[in-house]
């Protein structure tokens, strides 16, 4: 699965791994601004209050 | 096994070039396990730590506002009359008994929890306010307001969400909750803690668990989750009024300094 990336990617080694940075750089970003935020609403696991 | 490999001693070049590429489904497998695993590690990450950091910022930005706006109420109503006589004050003012739900009616600044802990104390204690980006602070509707007999009782996040409690466990005896709404500043001083199960609703008594009892104390109570990231108690901090001076007396003169620098 990583391995076909690493193999997709052009240039010689250094270019990859900037390359698997940015890329990287980018996933955390979506995951950070929409996806997370979108699970939470979801999951809400956390309690503060007394109740019945 | 295929038949076409190359020989062993073939160099490791040609090697590479020549080797069909296999997928093995548990390799697959295991690439998406370990994936899966740094997504929660990086949710709970976001969670705890990135978006508890951004939303504190959003909610004491939001509360300086508020708090801000009233002091500047405040200032206007006095106009270029002297300070008002500590000996005129009297008995604490008590706005509405009630709000609409997730309105905000007071601030909360508690010196202890640290600079920017300010946050807004909204009517409710559902996730809009508790979850909000400019709320945080959540008032048990039918319990009693800031400065009235009987008791003032108020939930917010301990980690997470802005966290406008997450110092809670640091409060000594005797330290500042300073209440501020419309009408002036209420002083409560912390008095103890108590940790109880998440059903013990007599913490939220006029008189905490006396429900029978008649109220002649102005008592704050601030309920968090208790341990620390954990939602299997909670604990509970009660403080008592000590003080209360009208919003033309501007606020108290401790804290003065650092409400001076609020809303710019």
């Amino acid at each position: 699965m990583y391995g076909a990336l690493w193999r997709v990617l052009p240039g010689p080694v250094w270019v990859r791994i900037l390359l698997v940075l940015i890329l990287l750089v980018a996933v955390v970003f979506v995951l950070f601004t929409w996806v997370f935020p979108w699970v939470d609403g979801i999951i809400n696991p956390i309690e503060v209050t007394v109740d019945t | 096994m295929s038949a076409e490999q190359p020989p062993r001693h073939a160099s490791r070049g040609s090697d590479r070039a020549a080797r069909p590429r296999r997928v093995s489904v548990v390799g697959v497998l295991g690439e998406l396990l370990l994936t899966a695993g740094a997504l929660i590690l990086l949710f709970l990450g976001w969670q705890l730590w990135w978006n508890d950091a951004i939303m504190a910022g959003q909610q004491s930005a939001a509360a300086s506002d508020l708090g801000a706006e009233w002091l500047e109420e405040g200032k206007a109503a006095r106009g270029d009359a002297p300070a008002p006589d500590p000996a005129t004050y009297g008995d604490p003012v008590v706005g509405p008994a009630t709000y609409g739900d997730g309105e905000a009616f007071a601030v909360m600044y508690v010196p202890r929890f640290g600079e920017d802990s300010q946050r807004r104390v909204a009517e409710g204690t559902g996730l809009n306010v508790l979850n909000s980006t400019e709320l945080g602070i959540g008032h048990y509707p039918g319990t009693q307001m800031p400065g009235q007999v009987g008791n003032f009782a108020i939930a917010s996040h301990r980690s997470a969400y802005g966290g406008g409690m997450h110092e809670i466990e640091q409060l000594q005896l005797g330290d500042a909750i300073y209440i501020q709404t419309a009408d002036g500043w209420y002083t409560y001083r912390f008095r103890d803690f108590e940790y109880v199960t998440p059903s013990t609703v007599d913490v939220l008594a006029p008189v905490p668990h006396h429900p029978d009892l008649q109220p002649t104390d102005r008592v704050v109570t601030l309920t968090s989750c208790n341990p620390l990231y954990s939602t299997a108690e909670r604990i509970i901090a009660y403080g008592v009024l000590e003080s209360w001076q009208p919003s033309t007396a501007g606020p108290p003169a401790e804290i003065a300094d650092v409400v001076a620098t609020w809303g710019s």
